[in-house]
């Protein structure tokens, strides 16, 4: 094992009852990746993150952060690492300077150091408005400040963007990009696939508390053998014709267009074009999406 | 105790803003306080019947000034020489009975609406008329009565109602706040989120307490000051024993708060247990009514409640002339009852969290 990991799970174990929380989930993250956790929900994702963060004992098993384990909590270990939770952990009615400047007197850190996080994370015109009173994006951005108050290595963030509009995420995405980039660990859970395929360099897909997979998300889509969908126009080429060219792949057809899913799509673009059927042409790669859902499973779990 | 501080802080704050939790621990029961005190607070003795003299009555102009200032006490006397107009007034309950004299006789005139007040006129009436025959007689009286007063253990309205609202205040502000604290932090995840800060979970509690206990004694400050400078409530003796009773109760109550916090999952649902718990606690313990109406078991079980021993307790040092002795029970219970509920509440919470 690499004593040098920001984190290293191994055989963590954990029962509530007769559920089996975790039945043996190992990983490793390095130091400075961005690392994505992603899974269902009831999957153990969150289980993971407080056995790893030290909130809870495993049954068996052995979670570490820069070596030292995270069982029994180690208040050395707690200065190294920034939570913060899918609820932003707030206290009541106080406005966004006080709550962040309460943080840094709780980790002893200098008032100046509060002002330049809210500042970092674009809240300095909201320093007077009480947290209540916040938009879904300020509040997390708020609460990842505090997170980051005291200037952790490692950062813990769960689902930081659910239930925000698509301009707050991608805002958000930057701020995490740049928390990365500063050389902090990054430790993300989610549930939307385009955010960890855009910000993580490695993710454990998680469920019924087992790793499936880990890795790069494009080696993740390789594996899963996902395909390609080149979809033309239906009016442009016949789709029986199709079929019986590329026998590997599915195609699929309605009034106005064919999907041609294929593992392998340059033959198939290849033929398109010297048919001369490229117009309005529309290519999708596999996402990680795809993968996710191969591995996880379609069906709807409540 | 950096974090403590901070901690404090953050909640007392929190509580100063918020409107709802002022009025409930502090406005209302003052509300109450003013409104009780100003209603019963000088009625320690009994209220004056209204007469309607008519004319001249020689039982009543022979008394010396002494006298009438006695009977004055009992009856709210209206001379009048218009013997119609007063029986109108007793029809019409303005005047409780008319009296007149014809010759020798002393005539009563009273409405039935009213026995109990009748009866009172009745009894002074005759008492007087008895006493002048008496001295027609020219003899000594054989038998006579003399009167002195002794403090009794029932005391001045004022006396009874402010530790009664005392409690009743210090429970609410205490109840609902370690409640609402433990439902609110947990649900936003702050105890997970300060668990992982370097502060810790004693300095949370610590922090909870402390601020709980300050509003306790800002509370009684406030109400004993009150009563006081307003409704001449007499502090005896020893009546700084009260603020341990202050504290030790401000315990028994934040551990109920913990536990009907620990035992739900809203802000909603958590201050519904506390209602639940605290009015019908106010009312078993005599804050507001005295418990003489309840039946005997009543009365025995009620002293399990920590609003009952910190109302017993304060009563016995700030109005019966009580001491120490007097406050060792009650801090026992108090302190004792905080201990078990604390325990249980802590289980309950330790179960969950794993």
């Amino acid at each position: 094992m690499d004593a040098s990991a920001a984190i290293a799970v191994t055989d963590l174990r954990k029962t509530y009852g007769t559920t089996t929380a975790l039945d043996g989930v190992s990983f490793e993250v390095g130091q400075g990746e961005f690392f994505g956790l992603l899974g269902p929900n009831g999957a153990g994702k969150t289980t993971t993150l407080e056995i790893v963060e030290g909130l809870r004992r495993p049954d068996s098993g052995q979670a570490l952060m820069f070596g030292a384990p995270s069982w029994p909590p180690n208040p050395d270990l707690m200065r190294r690492i920034g939570v913060q939770s899918q609820t932003p952990a707030f206290f009541e009615r106080l406005t966004a300077a006080e709550q962040i400047h309460a943080f840094a007197k709780l980790y002893r850190v200098p008032a100046v150091r509060a002002d330049e996080m809210l500042a970092a994370v674009g809240l300095s015109d909201k320093a007077r408005t009480r947290v209540e009173q916040l938009s879904g994006g300020q509040a997390q951005r708020l609460a990842i400040a505090c997170a980051l108050v005291h200037d952790p290595q490692l950062v813990f963030l769960d689902e930081p963007t659910a239930g925000l509009d698509p301009q707050a995420r991608r805002n958000l995405w930057d701020l995490l990009r740049d928390i990365n980039a500063a050389g902090r660990t990054v430790v993300l859970t989610t549930h939307y696939m385009d955010e960890a395929e855009a910000l993580c360099h490695r993710v454990a897909i998680i469920d019924h508390g087992r790793i499936l997979e880990c890795g790069p998300p494009e080696t993740l889509i390789q594996k899963a053998d996902a395909v390609t969908r080149v979809i033309a126009q239906a009016a442009l080429v016949d789709a029986g014709e199709l079929r019986r060219r590329f026998p590997e792949a599915t195609v699929t057809e309605d009034d106005t267009r064919i999907v041609i899913a294929s593992p392998d799509p340059a033959p198939v673009l290849a033929e398109l074009a010297a048919r001369g059927a490229l117009r309005d042409l529309v290519v999708k790669g596999a996402t990680l999406e795809d993968a996710y859902l191969t591995l996880t499973g379609r069906e709807y779990r409540a | 105790m950096n974090g403590l501080g901070t901690l404090s802080q953050i909640l007392l704050r929190g509580y100063l803003r918020d409107k709802a939790s002022l009025f409930f621990t502090l406005a209302f029961p003052l509300l109450f306080l003013v409104l009780l005190g100003g209603l019963f607070g000088g009625a320690d003795t009994a209220p004056q019947v209204k007469v309607a003299v008519v004319g001249p009555v020689d039982v009543l102009d022979a008394l010396t000034d002494g006298q009438r200032a006695q009977i004055g006490q009992v009856l709210a006397i209206t001379r009048t020489t218009d013997l119609a107009a007063a029986l109108d007034q007793v029809r019409s309950g303005d005047e409780t009975a008319a009296i007149v004299q014809q010759g020798t006789q002393v005539q009563v005139h009273y409405s039935a609406a009213d026995p109990s007040s009748a009866a009172t006129v009745r009894s002074v009436v005759e008492s007087l008329v008895q006493g002048a025959n008496l001295a027609a007689t020219g003899q000594p009286p054989r038998f006579t009565v003399s009167v002195t007063t002794v403090q009794d253990a029932s005391v001045k309205q004022i006396q009874y109602l402010t530790p009664g609202i005392l409690g009743w205040a210090i429970a609410t502000g205490a109840t609902f706040g370690a409640a609402s604290t433990l439902v609110v932090w947990r649900q936003r995840r702050l105890t997970q989120r300060l668990a992982l800060s370097p502060v810790g979970v004693p300095a949370v509690v610590g922090a909870r307490i402390l601020v709980s206990l300050g509003l306790a004694l800002a509370q009684t400050l406030l109400f004993l000051g009150i009563a006081a400078a307003f409704f001449d409530l007499q502090l005896t003796g020893a009546w700084w024993l009260a603020i341990p009773l202050v504290l030790a109760s401000t315990l028994a109550f934040l551990s109920v708060g913990l536990l009907a916090g620990a035992t739900t999952r809203s802000v909603e649902a958590g201050n519904a247990v506390c209602n639940i718990v605290v009015i019908p606690m106010a009312f078993l313990s005599g804050s507001f009514v005295p418990l003489s109406f309840a039946p005997d078991w009543l009365q025995a079980a009620s002293l399990v409640l920590p609003l009952r021993q910190f109302n017993e307790g304060v009563l016995d040092v700030l109005s019966r002339g009580g001491g120490i002795g007097d406050v060792v029970v009650p801090l026992a219970v108090l302190l004792g009852f905080a201990a078990v509920l604390t325990t249980v509440a802590v289980r309950l919470i330790r179960r969950e969290a794993d």
